[in-house]
């Protein structure tokens, strides 16, 4: 099927996230969208998915205008989705999620379970996906529920496969069947929406590339491209896809984490022991699937987390049973992962999320009251430091972009003099320009004598960083590798086998992924 | 740093398996239980006391004479079952074996027997056990219709608090309908309208103006009870005779079944709402998990968006939805007068709403688990009822405690995770 839009805009208030996009999809073709984070691709493909209205334009399927009222219509005419944050119901079983709004039953509307079932094992049988239509959803792993969503689309007889950000949550091994299953399904004839930001997986997939910047389509590419041209055209202008670092100098041992251990509330083990210990003046990344206790980790050595035992040393002294004040106070700095949330307060301005962590001492406060004039000097400080875009200190915390949001964050716990900086997923969701200045202050940071943790799902913001590579799997830390391990072998490990078998397996099969690192023109793994 | 270093395996982190901790809290309450059995309820009465039970309703087919039993050795024998069961359960624990929800049950059950024994010791009346029965299960029945509404409407994603105002609009409208028409089932027509009319404004508010839910169930609550109680102050109350006086439902008796002894009478001769009610919970119990109504009705109140992306209008069900809980609730409202033939009475349902609230919580928002709960319920009432007959030690103001302090138990999550749907309460916006 061949899908066509023509001057499709779609705003948001005054924000255009598209604005009058032109866009042919061809049958029985992978079509990768490329563009930043906040470029305007799954607003685009929320459109033709029938979950926005557009406000300008038309779609075509066929040649034929089609107008979607909503992702029922879509279905209907063929047009499947794999959104990038599931839309599956964790508490229900695989069949009943695949099955969700084309339920199969008689006239009395009694589900007819064997169907279901049937229909969950002949997609799954025919793409090889071993799954069990009985699984509980909440109880798989991130890849088998991408799996699950592909089959709820196909037992749908999806034409036009819509995949947004699909490899955001898998390992290199991972994704490598994914690509083999885009291969599959486009030799039957589907097309297929690629929509990504990663441009090694576009070269590798992709047979037509289109870019998108600022919501507006600025350019087609073919995937022989090379990446750096890729990357400027996404971005506009030419960026430099590594991060420029020196070897790291690490001195002393500054942190020394030994056999951490931590309980959820119903007994099951979070963190297992965990060992590991960071010098001055070195980044040690922690690599992993999302949900393997990282999370946990970092906010045990933050004191979130008072009944994990084992002992947090940072230059000697004990951490674990300290108050988050006093490990704040011990030289501390901490990126949450979720800088909405837990990075700074929305209705609060910028001035006072700067002072979160400091406003009960000189020289932000005078006894009992705040110092406004030097709290206002000192943001305006940080924000030409940081170089944060707004119009004023005064501007609220929600006003702020993503990128803009992270910058304040990290203004606030890199001001105070600091031995041990931890940051948790430091560049999800952030456009390129944010992600290099991140990386280039981390780095600084690093070069400065502090020690260094970043937690991150993402492989290449990994390589970018790191001086050593912590991966982590299901509450353990199944090894520590050397910041130049190979994608296979870390993505092996992530899978949670150890290093030697990893480093076995790799060697049998290279993944498409590492392939292209090879042949790239920036070996370290780029930051995009 | 060199590599030798970095490489070298976590080999600290195999030392050993991780267990959780032990859960001592179950085998500590039984064993807490057994001892109260033996030196509150056994060893307190004297040595030659009796405690007679009536197992037989008049109309009982096969009738059995009055259970007399020894007060002191049967409540000392029990407790010592007891704390069998709870070093049983402290077996269990250290071994960490969970065991289902049979253990607690049958704890709960055999400490209730020891507590009557114990009640009726060394008196002349004797403990009517059919009367209990049948008097709880009258008592469950707008509890479980009320729970059955919330269970529907929190799993759809809609916290229902409006609950108590649904069911005193249904008793309203149930008692002028039936006395004007002079037809009491078609109260059962009618009441289900009121509820579901108080339902409209809380979808209302609720869904079209995402108001906050519990807000809005709290001062339509206020609303209905303003409303029936003018009416009742300003035209009930002086036209009794017309629109006050609801002929009550009659008692059907189910042949063959009704002539089981003990339960016989208490299950299978009841009226109409009764049988309705067991109908319902299972009817609800099929539908929600194996229907197409249920399953969408549930992916709403779990994950809207997932059901918006696969085509299910989100709003839409939870609109309909919400009527519908709305007309169990006005259902249940028949309880408070058709049901027994009496007119309506000003607040009348006086907090009855939230003790279903509780039922369905308690009962994990499954229909079974909620009618479980309301029948237990129903039972503690109407023990307070029965024991201030017989005369019992303690104040029946404290027996009445007794539901909600295990209700308050439950809510806090003492017995054991409860799952709430993941979306109650939160308005659906693209």
């Amino acid at each position: 099927m061949k899908l066509e839009l023509r001057g499709v805009t779609k705003r948001f208030g005054k924000f255009t996230a598209n604005d009058s996009i032109d866009l042919v999809i061809e049958p029985g073709q992978v079509h990768a969208l490329l563009g930043e984070n906040g470029a305007g691709k799954s607003t685009l493909m929320n459109v033709i998915y029938g979950l926005y209205d557009p406000d300008g334009g038309e779609i075509l399927l066929d040649d034929a205008p089609v107008n979607f009222a909503g992702p029922g219509d879509a279905m209907a005419a063929g047009i499947g989705m794999v959104h990038q944050h599931f839309m599956l119901v964790p508490v229900f079983t695989v069949a009943e999620n695949v099955i969700l709004g084309f339920e199969p039953t008689g006239k009395s509307g009694i589900i007819n379970l064997k169907e279901a079932r049937k229909r969950v094992r002949e997609i799954s049988d025919r793409f090889g996906f071993n799954i069990d239509p009985d699984a509980l959803v909440e109880d798989l792993p991130v890849g088998a529920q991408q799996r699950v969503e592909i089959i709820k689309a196909l037992s749908r007889d999806a034409k036009i496969l819509i995949l947004d950000e699909p490899t955001a949550v898998l390992t290199p091994q991972e994704t490598d069947e994914l690509i083999g299953i885009m291969r599959q399904l486009r030799d039957s004839g589907t097309s297929i929406v690629f929509i990504t930001h990663k441009l090694r997986e576009v070269k590798a997939v992709a047979d037509k590339i289109t870019v998108i910047r600022r919501g507006k389509v600025v350019g087609s590419a073919d995937p022989t491209a090379t990446e750096t041209e890729l990357a400027s055209a996404m971005v506009g202008r030419s960026v430099s896809l590594g991060v420029e670092k020196s070897p790291a100098v690490p001195a002393e041992t500054r942190l020394a984490v030994e056999n951490l251990t931590l309980l959820s509330d119903n007994g099951v083990p979070l963190l297992e022991g965990v060992s590991f210990d960071v010098a001055s003046g070195e980044i040690l990344a922690i690599a992993g699937v999302q949900g393997n206790g990282q999370t946990e980790l970092t906010e045990t050595i933050l004191g979130s987390h008072p009944s994990a035992v084992g002992s947090i040393k940072l230059s000697g002294k004990e951490l674990l049973g300290q108050s988050i004040r006093g490990v704040l106070d011990s030289g501390v700095g901490f990126v949450p992962e979720d800088r909405s949330k837990d990075g700074l307060i929305a209705d609060f301005s910028i001035e006072e999320n700067f002072i979160l962590d400091q406003h009960d001492r000189e020289p932000y406060a005078k006894g009992l009251s705040l110092d406004l004039a030097a709290i206002e000097d000192a943001a305006n400080k940080y924000i030409e430091q940081f170089d944060v875009r707004t119009q004023s200190s005064k501007a609220l915390g929600s006003q702020l972009s993503g990128g803009n949001q992270q910058k304040v964050v990290l203004a606030r716990e890199l001001s105070r003099p600091l031995q041990l900086f931890i940051a948790s997923q430091p560049t999800r969701g952030l456009d390129v320009g944010s992600i290099e200045f991140i990386h280039k202050r981390i780095v600084a940071e690093r070069d400065h004598g502090t020690a260094v943790i970043i937690v991150s799902t993402e492989l290449d913001e990994v390589l970018a960083l790191a001086d050593r590579i912590a991966v982590m799997y299901e509450g353990k830390i199944i090894g520590i590798v050397p910041g130049n391990t190979s994608r296979d072998i870390l993505g092996l490990m992530m899978a949670g086998l150890p290093y030697d078998e990893a480093q076995a397996e790799a060697d049998k099969h290279t993944t498409i992924l590492a392939a292209a690192d090879e042949d790239s023109d920036n070996p370290i793994g780029g930051a995009l | 740093m060199s590599t030798a270093t970095a490489l070298s395996p976590n080999s600290k982190s195999l030392e050993g398996t991780i267990l959780p901790p032990i859960s001592w809290k179950g085998p500590i309450t039984y064993t807490v239980i057994g001892l109260i059995a033996i030196f509150g309820f056994g060893l307190t009465v004297g040595g030659g006391d009796e405690t007679n039970f009536v197992l037989s309703a008049s109309s009982d087919a096969i009738k059995f004479g009055t259970l007399v039993v020894p007060s002191r050795a049967l409540s000392v024998a029990i407790g010592v079952l007891i704390l069998a069961i709870a070093a049983f359960a402290a077996y269990g624990a250290a071994k960490r074996i969970r065991y289902g929800a049979w253990l607690p049950s049958l704890v709960g059950v055999l400490g209730i027997i020891s507590f009557l024994v114990w009640s009726g010791a060394g008196k002349a009346e004797s403990l009517p056990i059919p009367l209990l029965l049948s008097q709880g299960i009258i008592f469950a029945v707008p509890l479980a219709f009320g729970a059955m509404a919330g269970l529907i409407n929190e799993r759809v994603g809609i916290i229902n608090i409006a609950i108590e105002g649904q069911l005193l609009a249904g008793a309203f409208t149930g008692a002028v309908v039936a006395t004007l028409t002079g037809n009491p089932y078609l109260a059962l027509l009618f009441a289900p309208i009121a509820g579901a009319l108080v339902g409209v404004l809380l979808a209302f508010f609720s869904i079209k103006y995402k108001v906050d839910q519990i807000v809005v169930g709290v001062v339509l609550n206020v609303l209905v009870i303003g409303i029936t109680g003018y009416l009742f102050s300003t035209v009930l109350k002086n036209n009794k005779g017309t629109l006050n006086t609801p002929p009550g439902l009659s008692k059907i008796e189910i042949p063959i079944l009704s002539d089981i002894p003990i339960i016989g009478s208490v299950l299978f001769n009841q009226n109409i709402l009764v049988y309705l009610m067991f109908a319902a919970v299972i009817l609800l119990q099929f539908l929600l998990f194996r229907s197409r109504w249920g399953l969408r009705l549930r992916s709403v109140g779990e994950h809207p968006k997932a059901a918006d992306t696969v085509g299910i209008k989100v709003n839409r069900t939870r609109w309909i939805n919400v009527m519908i809980g709305g007309a169990v609730a006005g259902l249940g409202g028949v309880a408070f007068t058709v049901m027994q033939g009496i007119g309506f009475g000003k607040e009348m349902t006086s907090g009855k709403g939230y003790i279903a609230l509780a039922a369905m919580i308690l009962g994990r928002w499954n229909p079974n688990g909620a009618l479980a709960a309301a029948l237990l319920f129903g039972f503690a009432e109407a023990l307070r009822g029965t024991l201030s007959i017989v005369g019992t030690p303690v104040p029946t103001q404290f027996l009445a405690m007794l539901p909600y302090l295990a209700t308050i138990f439950a809510v806090a999550g003492l017995v054991g995770k409860v799952r709430a749907p993941a979306a109650e309460g939160k308005p659906y916006e693209k």
